[in-house]
This record gives C-alpha cells, structure tokens and sequence, in this order.
C-alpha cells in the first residue's frame, strides 16, 4: 500500500463516525475492525451541553489517525475556514477536502476543489480531495499539491458501489504512483474488495457500516474484504478473456464415442 | 453590545473573544473559533476585540464521514 504523505497506514479502511446507534456502537466498530483511520467533522458546540468534548475523547480512546473533513462546504471560502478550524482542534495537516457543488447528487465542485486544494496545499496543509474520477480534474489536483486523490464510487449515501468502473481503473493507471481512495457510495464488502482489486489504496465508508443492523460485524466484514482484495490486487489477477479456454488439460483425454 | 453567537443572538459584555468563550461556558473547551466568517486561532483570542454585530461561531469536534 502506498503511504499517505510519508504515512504507512496499517490497513485500508477508513471509517466515519457518523450516524451510529450511540457511542459504544462506534467503538465496537472501530475495534472490530481496525479501521486505520476515523474520518471526523465539526459542528456547532454549545457551552450548556459540550456534546463535542466527549465525541472528542471517544475518537481518542480509538487510537487511530483522524481525519477532518469540511462536510457540507459549498464555497471555497467556507471550506478553507473549516480546514483551518479543523487543523487548530483536531492538531493534524490532514484535511479532507469537500467542496459540495451538487444537492442531489452531493457532486464535489471540482472547480472550487482544485481553488481550495492549492489554497490549503500552500499553507502547508495535507489534503485529501474528494474528487470525481475526471483524469483532467485528478491532473489539476495533483498539480495544486495534494499527494492522494479520493475519486467517489458512487454518490455519498447511496450504496450504489463502484458506479464507473472503466473511469476507476483508467484513474488509477493513469496515476500509478498517486495514492488512491474511495471515498463514497460504497455499500457492501464486496464493492470494498473490488476496489481494492483494482489497486486502489484505501476504502473510505461510512453509513454502509452505521446504518447496518450488526455494524460491528458489517465493519469487520468490510475489514476482511478489504484484507483481501489488497492480497488479490498484490497477487497480479489474472486478466479477463472473451472466450472459454479450458483448466483442465486435454491431453491425454480417453476417446469414449 | 449584541452579538450573534452561533446562529443565535446574545447579549453580551464581553470586551474579547477570550472573555465570551468563558462567560459562555468554553473555558477549557476543546473548540475552534471564527468571528464574522474569519477564523482566528486560539492564540489570538485574547486579543481579539468583540464589537456590537459580531457574529461568533464556535465549533468543537463532531462525528462526520
């Protein structure tokens, strides 16, 4: 696996923490699966509750590395601030950029992307793009600074899988040495592990495992996709044919007409 | 002076940013602060002047995907 800015990660899943059941659940997800990553946000503290500082010492106790996002920004501005906010609280250069150009659809702008990705790159933060699997847009990523590309499966939420696997796969030959996730639309394990088959790096999910009813098991299933599509990826599959070509040998076979 | 502090209208005294995270119930907070859409680092709050029409948004860790 190809490291994130110098940073080898123990596995290729990386989970969100939104949307569980309660806290415990959470935890019981991340220690099931060993998720290398917790995908985190910010939101509105208010100073009766401090809701945020207990949220804070959960994603502590699970002993992985963070990464904020800038969920629900739809300027560059607005994205900017947040990371910036973000790096001070969450004390990490990783950012994970969203610039939302799209309601239905939670489409990146890719264009405010690439304005905020050169923006936040200069200022010496990491930025993990959410992108599509435009090559151009993945060019220009590239190009503003940022070192890893996060291409979306499918929209956010949807569990639809891998919805463009040609662009997927042309994304990650055309980059050979860029690390690369999915982030988004990812539904079950199986979509998981054929990212992994097409040598991506890394898989990043989130409601597939909070809204599922076991999401303990739904993590460590996904963990174990993930496990194997990186040994099937590392073990060179074979490539796919048009026609039948016969596993057992024919010589040798007796004449029984 | 009248401030607006995340979203919602506050009456406040408070002469810096410093002042109203603790008159608010902050203090100690593990919380990132913007004022009128900038943000400003925890190193400047104290120096930071709050003026009426502020709008103050004060964010803290959050689940997210």
């Amino acid at each position: 696996m190809r490291p994130f800015y110098g940073e080898p990660l123990a596995n290729g899943l990386m989970l969100g923490t939104a949307q569980y059941p309660s806290p415990k659940v959470l935890s019981d997800a991340f220690a099931r699966s060993g998720a290398a990553v917790a995908t985190v946000s910010l939101r509105r503290e208010s100073g009766r509750d401090r809701a945020g500082q207990d949220f804070w010492e959960l994603i502590r106790a699970l002993d992985v590395h963070v990464l904020p996002n800038t969920a629900g920004c739809h300027s560059v501005k607005e994205a900017v601030t947040t990371a910036h906010m973000a790096r001070e609280v969450f004390d990490t250069r990783w950012i994970k950029l969203e610039v939302i150009g799209e309601e239905d659809t939670l489409q990146p702008d890719v264009f405010g992307l690439v304005e905020a990705a050169r923006i936040l790159s200069e200022d010496g933060f990491q930025v993990f793009p959410y992108t599509t699997e435009d090559l151009v847009v993945a060019d220009r990523l590239l190009r503003a600074g940022c070192e890893v590309l996060m291409p979306w499966g499918a929209p956010i939420g949807s569990g639809m899988g891998l919805n463009n696997l040609f662009g997927l796969r042309a994304m990650r030959a055309h980059f050979p040495d860029v690390p690369l996730v999915i982030d988004a639309g990812i539904g079950l394990p199986s979509h998981a592990a054929q990212a992994m088959e097409l040598g991506f790096d890394a898989v990043l999910l989130n409601t597939a495992v909070a809204k599922a009813g076991d999401p303990a098991a739904m993590a460590e299933a996904f963990a174990t996709a993930i496990r194997a599509g990186q040994l099937a990826a590392d073990a060179d599959p074979m490539p796919p044919r048009d026609m039948a070509a016969p596993s057992t040998p024919l010589i040798g076979k007796a004449f029984l007409e | 002076m009248k401030l607006q502090l995340n979203g919602a209208p506050l009456d406040s005294d408070a002469p810096t940013l410093a002042a109203l995270l603790e008159a608010e119930g902050f203090g100690g907070a593990k919380v990132a602060t913007a004022v009128n859409g900038s943000f400003i680092p925890a190193s400047l709050r104290a120096s930071h002047p709050l003026s009426s029409g502020d709008s103050i948004e004060v964010l803290a860790p959050m689940q997210g995907g």
